[in-house]
Order: structure tokens, then C-alpha cells, then sequence
């Protein structure tokens, strides 16, 4: 990260030394006013990057307690990496309703929100940041959250497996796109009389680079084999994997639910091919590795359970910041007392620009930043 | 298949200009010497290059090699002593005219690179045992990737494209690459391991059609002692046959590898399979002709069918060569270097020729 | 014909292309929890007939899924219907039930 000592700025960005000046003043605001110090609004703005949910969270949060919040996100929307989902698990509620909750909380007069903003670079002042958006206009804060996300793992990276070459091979995000319009068709515009799901693509793989386990696919894959069942009965429906990680609450019953009650079946074995077929089916090759034998497979659809990567945001701010982890995620102070505080004062970390998280844990993750702020500011 | 086109162009490996070193292939000289034939005329006549081809050569070692017959120490030394023989040339670039050859020598190095031990170890056995000192190669390319490199040259001066001239419509072309040519390294092949651009730049730049069927990855089977061993040879083969079932739905019009050993075994298998199962992967009963790369190019250029050899092959080229419109006197087919016409071969009892 | 001394090799794969699911839906239809299976192995490695005869229970459930008969029924004669099977299985498979109406299956569907 730079520093400087005296930057130049726009005329609406208050200077370090005013931000240093009204810093006090909170201070001295919260002293006298303890008991009740949600109700004064403090003087600053706080710059929180990325609009996924755990940024929305936070704002949420922050302007509960009077602090005023300047948002920036760099798509034209807020919250499309959740919108992207249908439905979410673990209880297939709707993706769109949850993102528009949070969205219409935006709408708040304490919150700015900056879409098409992409924060570019970050200075170091002393007792502030100065953020550049992709305009070149600067914003000088006393505090920023860190909330840049994750990027869904491009398949194409797994040339073997024919992403973007052949048809019928999909990645969940655009299944799940299918399933939202009814409309989960082969390449032939048909119903599949198969589908084949193949987990951790992207992840535990290192010849990508990534031996981590992104943790949201295994589950990401029970609840669509579910709903591809829902919407078509009569499909075959199969999920090739490494090892099953259902770890959260009600994920193992979910799983036995999809075979129980929607008879989709699992098959240990990692898909090592993909190729298309004369008449434009996809045929696999993989071994059942608890019978030890290889399997012969065409499939309508081969579904890729792509994982989640540092988003180039995060990756980019990361390094510039000297916060970049493994991965290119960031790195927080400390994962268990400080997962939120980074070893740099008045800037900090939620959601998944950290590591891998469902939805909850993002907005767990923000709501916890958003008071380890309050407790920076008042301090 | 056009799709694929962004992927493959997005690893080129590094070729060399020019002033060639030459180590030909056991295989090729022995089963299709018109190949090597054509690809120094095409690199000496059409392209202008500077290719040595030297007498004192020797084999890799490559199939003793990879059937574990020659023990590493071995292959090492015979490798510094073909290098020896491009540095006392003054040459850098090396060219190895089989895949299994270039397999070989980017393992070699490889090794060297990682176990500086171990060139030291072959340095001094060449100098004990021969005199010889070696540098290392510059640049190991693979004739394949030279044609691929000057493929936009070469169509300049091409007579013929790969085009059915009864029906005016690309050739549909089943490119088969070795397996040791990008499998081994991916960074060593053009278009790495997966979609190798190598043969289909060709293809696609001389007008044909890739064929991409299912099996179209899937190693042709030589593997070695798999075919050196009577015994296992019904595993070598099943595995071209594989390759046939999966391509044929296509019907392809030809196969073009860069491979000795899948040339010679995607042809030759396809007779034994006619003979013990009566089964050919066209419709006529002929089979599918497998050309290799200099074969193709030699004959899109207008070199004569004959002279590039492809009577040695076991699926005849005939009706290839009508729907290219290639003239070739039938009287000619079985001519000896020295003019003498040869006796015609034995005829398969199943297969067509 | 030439005799090459050797034979073309047949494909080791399971071809899951020809298999007919009917049947193990069927059978599935009988024994529902033999869908819950999460190939766990305390079938096998409790039972009687398996620590002599190479006998598999857990296996032979499984070709039965791709539809791999071959074998099978002449296999599931070693079963001695002991039950222990049933008794461990973590998700409550009613194996020693499974293992009645897969000989009958196999029986009725030569
Ligand atoms: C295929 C798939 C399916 C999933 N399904 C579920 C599910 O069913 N249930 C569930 O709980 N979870 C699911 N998840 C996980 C869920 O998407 C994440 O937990 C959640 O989106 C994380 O939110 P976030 O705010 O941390 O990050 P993000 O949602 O990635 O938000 C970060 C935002 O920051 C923006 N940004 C990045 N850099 C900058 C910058 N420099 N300047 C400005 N803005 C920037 C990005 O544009 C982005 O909008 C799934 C994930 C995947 C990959
Ligand atoms: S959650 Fe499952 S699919 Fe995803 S990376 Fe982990 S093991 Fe693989
Ligand atoms: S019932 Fe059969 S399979 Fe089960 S433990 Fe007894 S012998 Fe083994
Ligand atoms: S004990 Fe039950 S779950 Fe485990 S392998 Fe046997 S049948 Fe399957």
C-alpha cells in the first residue's frame, strides 16, 4: 500500500488532519454521551468496498449506529453474486427476494452508494484512507471494509473437461439460470434423459493452483440435483465426486433426501474427460472408484461445480494493500479473535474476499466487521 | 469445432527460424522413408531453410527406452552423443523426426534441468567413452511444429487443398498427436495436451474440416511394450479400435498423425481388425487412409504420391487421391528406385485395396 | 482367417449406456433404504461370509446399480442371511431384506 504524507485531494474529501480533527471529536462526543451513542451521528463516513452481502450487511449495521457509509460497487448492481442463484441453500428460499430485502435497506440517508465504482487503488494517510475509484476520484475516510468477494472459478481453465467448447457442458451458475426459467434442456433444445453433476471444479485441484475446498459445492450440487429432479422426474440425475463435504446444519439430510426421496445417485470418482458425441451428448470418462472399475458414461448435460476465487478485486487490493493471503484471498489479523481487523489500523475484512463462505457466514462476517468499526471510530 | 480456435491459439510453444539440426526416426525410415524424404525437400525447396541431416546418427533408444528394456544411463549417453554431434555441427536447434524421439529428449533434459547430477554424469561418460563434449539444445522442436510454423507459407506454393472435389466440401480430417509429442510436457506441444493445434493448424489452414469425436485423446495403442509383446498386442490394438468405433459415425475422409507409431499402427491395425472380425471403418470396405503430416503437405504441394510413399501404407490411398484430384499413374505404383516395376503385393483376404 | 496369435481385448469398463435402470428401480421399489447407502463398508467388514469366502456385500450392491449382474446371483449364495449386516449399517439400509429380493430378482431375470 502506498503512504504519504500530504496528499492532494478533491474539495468534497475532507484531509487527513480533518479527519484526524473530527476523529477527536467523535471521541470526545462518545465520552460525553456514553449511554446513549447510537443516537449521535458521528462525522465521518466510512468507504466500504463491494456490494455482496456481507458489504450490505455492514452498512446495515453501521448506519444503525448513526455512522454514515459510502458504498462502492463495481457492477452496475449490488449483490449479483447472490443474485445469480435461484434458489439458495440450505432452504431453497429465493436468491432475488434476499438480495432485494438487502438492497431496499440501502436506501437509507445515511448510506451513498456507488455503483459502477470500482475502487482501484488505496493510499495510506496517516489516521485515514484515500480510495481511487476507477474515475480518479478520491475518497479520504477514517475506516474501510475490505468486503471485495469472490469470482466463480472459470471452468475454461479445465480445458479437459470442454467448458465453452462443447454444448452440453454447463457450470452450475448457468443450471441455475435454467432452473429459474423451467427450462433445463440438452444442447438439442430436449429434455436430458441425463444430467451429470462433477464436484470441485476449480477447487482441491492442483493443477489450477487451488488445493483448497471452496465448501459451498458439495451441498451447491445436492440442492440442484434436487431441484433438476423437482422440475424433471424422469431425468437420471448423477454427482461425481471426491469426498462429500455436507457440513453445515441440515446438509447430510439434504443429501439423504436426494437419495431417498429424489433418487439421485452419487458416484466416488473424478470426471477426468469430457467430449462431445456424434449426435451432441457429452461422454465422460471416470472410474467408480468403490467398485475399482472405469465407467463408460454419455450424458445430456455435464453440470461443472465451479468454486470460488479471490475476485480480481480482491486480489488486486489484497497486494496493493500487502494484505494478499493464500490464494490471492486476503489476510485477516488473526482467525479466531480478529478475523475482521487486518494488522493495518482503521482498515478491515468481511465476507469472502477472505476465503471461501456460504451466504450466512458472509453476513455474519459483515455484521461482525460493522461493529468492530463502531469500536475503532468510538474509541 | 471453430469455437475451439480461441483455445488452441492461446499456447504457442516456441519454434525455431531456422538452421535445423536433423536426428531421423527408426520407424519412418523404415516403414514411410518417403516422409522424411518430403519434409527435408519441403524445408530445403519450398521454405529455403538450413536443415543437416548428418550420416553418423543412431537411434534414441526411444521404444528400448520406454519398454524398459534400456536402462536410463543408456538413453542418456546415446542423447549426449546425438547433441554432441549438433554442437561439433555448429547447430542449436534440434529437430528429432519422431514423437517418441522428441518425448525422449525433452525427458532428458528435463531431467538434466532438475538433477544437474545427472548431465554431469552423461558428460563425463560421453567423454570417457567417445572424446565427445555437448552443449545443450536451444530450441527441441518437433518437424510437425515447423510445418505448423510455416503452414501459411506452404499453402502459397500448394497445388491442392483438402477439398472433395466431387462435392466441393472441406475433407473431414481425423488428426490423431501422439502421445509423447504434448502429454508428457503440455508446454512443449502447440495448443498443449488437451486440443493440440498442431496438426489441426494444418488442416484448417490447407481447407479441411478436425474431426473432433469422442476418442479423439485417446493414446492409438502402440504403447510400447504393449505392442512389443505378442501377447499384449490384443490390448494395443483394442485401443485403435476404440478410436475407430468413436470416429467412425463421422466417416472421416482420411487420418493424419505426427506420430510414427500411431501412423503405422492406426493403419495396420485397421487390417488386422478386418481380417480377424471382419469389421472396416469406412463404408466401402477399404478403410480409413492415415497419412502422416509431410504425406499430407507433400501431396497438397504436388509431390508424387509414389515417391512420398503412400503405397507402403496398409489402407490404400486411391480414393483419397481422386477426391483431391490428384493424378497418379496406377503403372507407377509399384516402381524401384532403379525403374524395375516390383511384383504387387499379396492382397488382404478382407480388407479392400 | 490369419492367425495373429492373439485376440482383440474387450472393453473392462461398465457401459452405463446399455444399462436398464428399470431394474434397479424395481428393486429400489422393494427397499427403499437401499437407496441411502453411503458406501461405508460396515457391511462388509462385519459380515460372517465375508472374511472367507471373498465375498462382498457392499460390491455387490453396487455392480447391482450399474445394472452388473454377471456372477452375482451364484455369489449371494455365500449370504447366510446372518442379519449383522443390517444390524450396523449407519443409515439404517435393511440389507439382510435387500439381499432376499436381490436373489429373487436375480432369479426371476436370467
Ligand atoms: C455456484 C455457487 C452457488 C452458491 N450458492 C449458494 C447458496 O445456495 N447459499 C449460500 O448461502 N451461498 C451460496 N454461494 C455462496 C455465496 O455466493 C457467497 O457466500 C456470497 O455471495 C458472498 O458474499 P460476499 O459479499 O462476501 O462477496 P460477493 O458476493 O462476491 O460480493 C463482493 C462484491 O464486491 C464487488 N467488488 C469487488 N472488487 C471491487 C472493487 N475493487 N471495487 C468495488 N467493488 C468491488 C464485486 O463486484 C461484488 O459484487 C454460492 C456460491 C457459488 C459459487
Ligand atoms: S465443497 Fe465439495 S465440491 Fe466443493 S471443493 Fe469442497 S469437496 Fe469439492
Ligand atoms: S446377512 Fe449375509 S451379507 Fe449380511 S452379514 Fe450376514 S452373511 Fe453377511
Ligand atoms: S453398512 Fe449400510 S451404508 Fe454402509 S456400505 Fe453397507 S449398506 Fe451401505
Amino acid at each position: 500500500m502506498k503512504e504519504r504524507e500530504k496528499p492532494v485531494h478533491g474539495d468534497d474529501n475532507p484531509k487527513p488532519r480533518e479527519v484526524k480533527r473530527r476523529l477527536k471529536s467523535t471521541k470526545r462526543i462518545s465520552r460525553r454521551k456514553r449511554l446513549e451513542f447510537e443516537e449521535v451521528e458521528l462525522p465521518l463516513q466510512v468507504a466500504i468496498i463491494g456490494g455482496g452481502v456481507a458489504g450490505m450487511e455492514a452498512a446495515s449495521v453501521l448506519t444503525e449506529h448513526r455512522c454514515p457509509v459510502i458504498l462502492f460497487e463495481a457492477r452496475p448492481e449490488l449483490g449479483v453474486n447472490v443474485k445469480n442463484k435461484y434458489k439458495i441453500f440450505p432452504d431453497f428460499s429465493d436468491a432475488g427476494r434476499l438480495v432485494e430485502t438487502m438492497t431496499k435497506a440501502m436506501d437509507h440517508p445515511l448510506i451513498t452508494v456507488n455503483k459502477d465504482t470500482e475502487i482501484v487503488e488505496i493510499i495510506r494517510e496517516p489516521d485515514a484512507y484515500t480510495l481511487l475509484d476507477n474515475k480518479g476520484v478520491p475518497h479520504t475516510v477514517p475506516a474501510v471494509l475490505l468486503a471485495s468477494g469472490y469470482e466463480p472459478f472459470d471452468a475454461k481453465r479445465k480445458e479437459e473437461l470442454g467448458f465453452g467448447i462443447y454444448e452440453g457442458v454447463i457450470n452450475s451458475l448457468q443450471l441455475e439460470d435454467m432452473l429459474r426459467e423451467h427450462k433445463v434442456l440438452n444442447s438439442l433444445g430436449e429434455d436430458p434423459r441425463r444430467i451429470v453433476f462433477l464436484q470441485c471444479v476449480g477447487s482441491r485441484d492442483e493443477k489450477v493452483g487451488n488445493h483448497y475446498c471452496s465448501k459451498i459445492c458439495c451441498i451447491t450440487a445436492v440442492k440442484q440435483a434436487i431441484e433438476v429432479k423437482r422440475q424433471l422426474p424422469d431425468t437420471e440425475v448423477y454427482v461425481f465426486y471426491m469426498d462429500l463435504r455436507l457440513w453445515g446444519q441440515g446438509y447430510e439430510e439434504l443429501y439423504r433426501e436426494a437419495q431417498e426421496q429424489y433418487s439421485v445417485r452419487f458416484v466416488r470418482g473424478r470426471i477426468s474427460e469430457a467430449a462431445s458425441t456424434f449426435d451432441g451428448r457429452v461422454q465422460i470418462k471416470s472410474e467408480d472408484t468403490l467398485l475399482g472399475q472405469p465407467l463408460k458414461m454419455v450424458t445430456d448435460l455435464l453440470v461443472l461445480m465451479i468454486g470460488m476465487e479471490a475476485s480480481p478485486g480482491t486480489q488486486k487490493l489484497g497486494k496493493t494493500c500487502g494484505l494478499e493471503g493464500p490464494y490471492g484471498f486476503v489476510r485477516s489479523k488473526s482467525p479466531h479473535l480478529e478475523d475482521n481487523l487486518s494488522d493495518k489500523p482503521g482498515f478491515f475484512l468481511a465476507g469472502t474476499c477472505k476465503r471461501p463462505m456460504h451466504i450466512a457466514e458472509a453476513v455474519n462476517d459483515g455484521r461482525a466487521a460493522a461493529l468492530e468499526i463502531i469500536k475503532y471510530l468510538r474509541k | 469445432m471453430t469455437t475451439k480456435k480461441h483455445y488452441w491459439n492461446e499456447y504457442q510453444k516456441e519454434i525455431a527460424d531456422d538452421k535445423y539440426f536433423y536426428e531421423r526416426s527408426c520407424i519412418r525410415q523404415t516403414f514411410f522413408p518417403g516422409s522424411e524424404t518430403a519434409f527435408l525437400r519441403i524445408l530445403k525447396e519450398e521454405l529455403g531453410k538450413d536443415i543437416l541431416d548428418v550420416e553418423n546418427q543412431h537411434t534414441c533408444t526411444g521404444i528400448g527406452f520406454y519398454s524398459d528394456i534400456v536402462p536410463l544411463e543408456t538413453t542418456m549417453t546415446i542423447v549426449a552423443r546425438l547433441f554432441s554431434l549438433m554442437t561439433e555441427a555448429g547447430y542449436e536447434n534440434y529437430v528429432p523426426s519422431c514423437v517418441t524421439s522428441f518425448g525422449v529428449f525433452s525427458e532428458i533434459v528435463d531431467l538434466w534441468e532438475h538433477q544437474p547430477d545427472m548431465l554431469e554424469k552423461a558428460r563425463k561418460i560421453l567423454f570417457e567413452t567417445t572424446g565427445r563434449t555437448f552443449e545443450l539444445p536451444k530450441n527441441i522442436a518437433h518437424p510437425s511444429d515447423i510445418i505448423y510454423k510455416f503452414r501459411e507459407e506452404l499453402k502459397e506454393k500448394m497445388r491442392y487443398r483438402l477439398v472433395n472435389r466431387f462435392t466441393g466440401r472441406p475433407l473431414k480430417v481425423v488428426e490423431h498427436i501422439g502421445c509423447h509429442y504434448a502429454k508428457i510436457f503440455p508446454d512443449k506441444g502447440v495448443g498443449k495436451a488437451e486440443f493440440p493445434h498442431v496438426l489441426a493448424g494444418m488442416i484448417e489452414s490447407w481447407g479441411g474440416e478436425v474431426v473432433d469425436y469422442p476418442e479423439r485423446r485417446h493414446c492409438c495403442g502402440f504403447g510400447f511394450r504393449q505392442y512389443v509383446v505378442r501377447a499384449n498386442r490384443g490390448y494395443s490394438v483394442a485401443n485403435s479400435k476404440k478410436k475407430f468405433e468413436s470416429m467412425q459415425p463421422y466417416e472421416p475422409d482420411f487420418i493424419v498423425t505426427n506420430c510414427p507409431g500411431c501412423t503405422m499402427f492406426m493403419d495396420k491395425w485397421q487390417y488386422t481388425i478386418a481380417e480377424m472380425e471382419h469389421k472396416t471403418y469406412d463404408k466401402k470396405g477399404y478403410g480409413i487412409p492415415v497419412l502422416t503430416y509431410e504425406e499430407m503437405a507433400g501431396l497438397l504441394l504436388g509431390y508424387d504420391p509414389w515417391e512420398l510413399g503412400l503405397q507402403l501404407h496398409q489402407v490404400q490411398s486411391e480414393r483419397l487421391l481422386d477426391k483431391l484430384g490428384i493424378h497418379y499413374d496406377p503403372n507407377e505404383k509399384y516402381k524401384s528406385v532403379s525403374g524395375r516395376i516390383l511384383p504387387n503385393p499379396e492382397k488382404p483376404q478382407y480388407l479392400r485395396v | 482367417m490369419a492367425d495373429f496369435g492373439f485376440s482383440i481385448s474387450k472393453p473392462q469398463s461398465i457401459d452405463t449406456n446399455d444399462m436398464d435402470v428399470g431394474r434397479l428401480q424395481a428393486l429400489e421399489a422393494k427397499v427403499p433404504s437401499f437407496k441411502r447407502c453411503i458406501n461405508c463398508g460396515a457391511c462388509t467388514a462385519t459380515c460372517s461370509a465375508g472374511q472367507f469366502g471373498g465375498f462382498n456385500i457392499r460390491r455387490i450392491h453396487n455392480l447391482y446399480r450399474w445394472d452388473q449382474r454377471k456372477g452375482l446371483e451364484k455369489e449371494l449364495q455365500q449370504c447366510m442371511l446372518c442379519g449383522k449386516c443390517t444390524l450396523v449399517c449407519p443409515r439404517g439400509v435393511n440389507l439382510r431384506y435387500l439381499i432376499i429380493r436381490l436373489r429373487k430378482a436375480l432369479a426371476d431375470n436370467k
